[in-house]
């Protein structure tokens, strides 16, 4: 068996082959942590672990890192987000310490969505770093057991590092490039953007395969179950970087329970991306809508999941 | 150049209120080029200010001057006269023309007319674009001549993020994408290698981030 970088579970299980189930979890406008517990108790036995993400939408909410400590209480495995658009490298390194030491071992590096699309408009932003040196910055910490300044530390932050990756972002052939850049400055696994144009995300994926990322790096496919026809056009056309084809806006348009029509074009679309070669898990970002959760990870047929370890 | 945009009429107002005496003092520098702070703007406010003193039936005496660069000190000099004779003053050069007047001449209240936008260059009549940022550390070179730091959202520096669609900016469909721009560069040029290297996190203590700049050229000092 290979050494593992973080011992976490979802580490383990890509280890293994496992094709694998992550969820995100929103966490509650207000410092409310039973909204917390709530979903992470749906989530509990039907995800290999759970993203928790970083303010998105640059709407304050309750940190990933204490939501995630709640998930390490409740026995759940979560996956902290980490974006560059709030805290410098002082303040990244110094929370990724807190969240090592707090037993958490997932950890996901993004840009972070610009704060004009959230409550907080007038803000400033931070963006030190990018993504791919928040990257590097991490592995760094984990493998070489230096800060970003060079200096060393004695008990290293061991998390299994993930990266993001939007395959329907322009410039299309630029992107596996990128994912290539990600890759080398040390992300382990891959979430990409939510596909609901899988023949796009297959182009992109052969050229994944071409430059040989498959063998280097776990890729998970982001899913999400659409709710209705409003929120279909509403992601296509006001969601930067995603691409929702005019068929399934139909579909979910002519649907008498469009919820249940959303559930199963996400089935739908987990089966084809499994059949994917390189495709390694799913990551399901049911937003404000975590109930649905268990039902398309069911009908998919990936249930039981593997106990945690 | 410095872009800059003139404050609405009733903000300039308000900073005047308490005082009878005004000159309103322009900038033939970059400002007047980018028709904001110049002679010709000068006498607009003016106007404008002396109108709707009368309406509002204050009492007001409103003068008019330029000088060719309102950030150089001997420029300034030649403002003494003028400056003196009058309450307070209204500048529409730039933030470093205000603040020199300010300095020059410390009794004087010195009221910004003009709020300093940003260092770029007319795109077109009537368009003008951000495109220096002054980070203190030029990457031009490995950028193909197109700044990510002033013209990206985030400043990123290894290539767009994931809110680049149809060549635009996540931000505002106005704005192209930086880096689109960037990858296209380098694409026409056969260049596209240039873009699989990992640039490391950036210096930022040669920006503001280092604190107040300044530079000292001992081979010019007197």
């Amino acid at each position: 068996m290979k050494l593992m970088k973080s011992g976490s579970n979802l580490e383990r299980l890509l280890q293994e082959g496992k094709f694998v189930v992550t969820a995100e979890l929103g966490p509650p406008k207000s410092a409310d942590a039973d909204v917390i517990r709530k979903k992470a108790n749906i989530l509990k036995d039907v995800a290999d672990a759970v993203n928790i993400t970083d303010c998105q939408t640059a709407i304050v909410r309750v940190s990933s890192i204490a939501a995630g400590c709640i998930l390490v209480q409740m026995g759940l495995e979560p996956i902290i987000q980490m974006t560059c658009r709030d805290r410098n490298r002082i303040a990244i390194q110094s929370d990724l310490l807190g969240a090592a030491a707090l037993g958490i071992r997932n950890l996901l590096c993004l840009t972070g969505d610009h704060q004009k699309f959230g409550n907080h408009p007038s803000s400033k932003n931070v963006f030190d770093l990018d993504s791919i040196q928040l990257l590097k910055m991490v592995k760094d910490m984990r493998d070489e057991k230096k800060f970003q300044c060079g200096e060393e530390m004695d008990i290293e932050p061991r998390f299994f590092i993930g990266a993001v990756e939007n395959p329907f972002a322009d410039p299309f052939e630029y992107r596996a490039l990128r994912l290539a850049k990600k890759v080398a400055a040390g992300a382990d696994f891959i979430q990409t953007q939510i596909v609901y144009n899988v023949d796009k995300f297959s182009q992109w994926m052969e050229r994944v395969r071409q430059l040989g990322l498959d063998h280097k790096v776990y890729i998970l496919a982001g899913v999400s179950p659409l709710k209705s026809v409003g929120m279909a056009k509403y992601m296509k056309h006001h969601v930067p970087g995603l691409d929702v084809p005019d068929a399934l806006i139909e579909r979910i348009g002519k649907a008498e329970n469009p919820k249940e029509e959303g559930i199963k074009i996400c089935v739908e679309i987990i089966n084809r991306v499994r059949k994917i070669q390189g495709i390694s898990g799913v990551h399901i970002m049911a937003i404000e809508w975590e109930t649905s959760v268990p039902e398309i990870v069911e009908r998919a047929g990936l249930l039981p999941r593997p106990k945690i370890a | 150049m410095i872009v800059g945009e003139q404050k609405p009429v009733d903000e300039i107002r308000e900073m005047i209120a308490d005082y009878e005496k005004i000159l309103v003092l322009g900038c033939n520098g970059c400002v007047a080029v980018c028709f904001a702070g110049g002679e010709r703007e000068v006498k607009i406010l003016a106007s404008a200010l002396r109108m709707t003193a009368k309406i509002a039936g204050d009492k007001k005496e409103i003068t008019e001057g330029a000088v060719e660069k309102q950030c150089e000190w001997e420029f300034i000099e030649s403002l003494k006269e003028q400056v003196e004779k009058c309450e307070a003053v209204v500048s529409i050069a730039c933030g470093i023309g205000v603040q020199a007047l300010a300095e020059k001449f410390p009794e004087t209240p010195i009221f910004p007319g003009l709020n300093t936008s940003f260092m770029g260059m007319p795109l077109e009549a009537g368009v003008w674009a951000e495109t220096c940022a002054a980070c203190g550390e030029c990457i031009l070179d490995k950028t193909g001549g197109i700044c990510p730091i002033a013209r990206c959202a985030k400043n990123l520096l290894n290539g767009p993020c994931g809110g680049s669609q149809d060549g635009k900016c996540e931000v505002s469909p106005e704005t192209p994408c930086a880096w689109e721009l960037i990858y296209h560069r380098f694409k026409d040029r056969g260049r596209l290698g240039a873009l699989e290297e990992i640039r490391p996190a950036k210096d930022w203590s040669k920006a503001r981030d280092g604190g107040v700049r300044k530079i000292v050229r001992e081979d010019l000092k007197l």
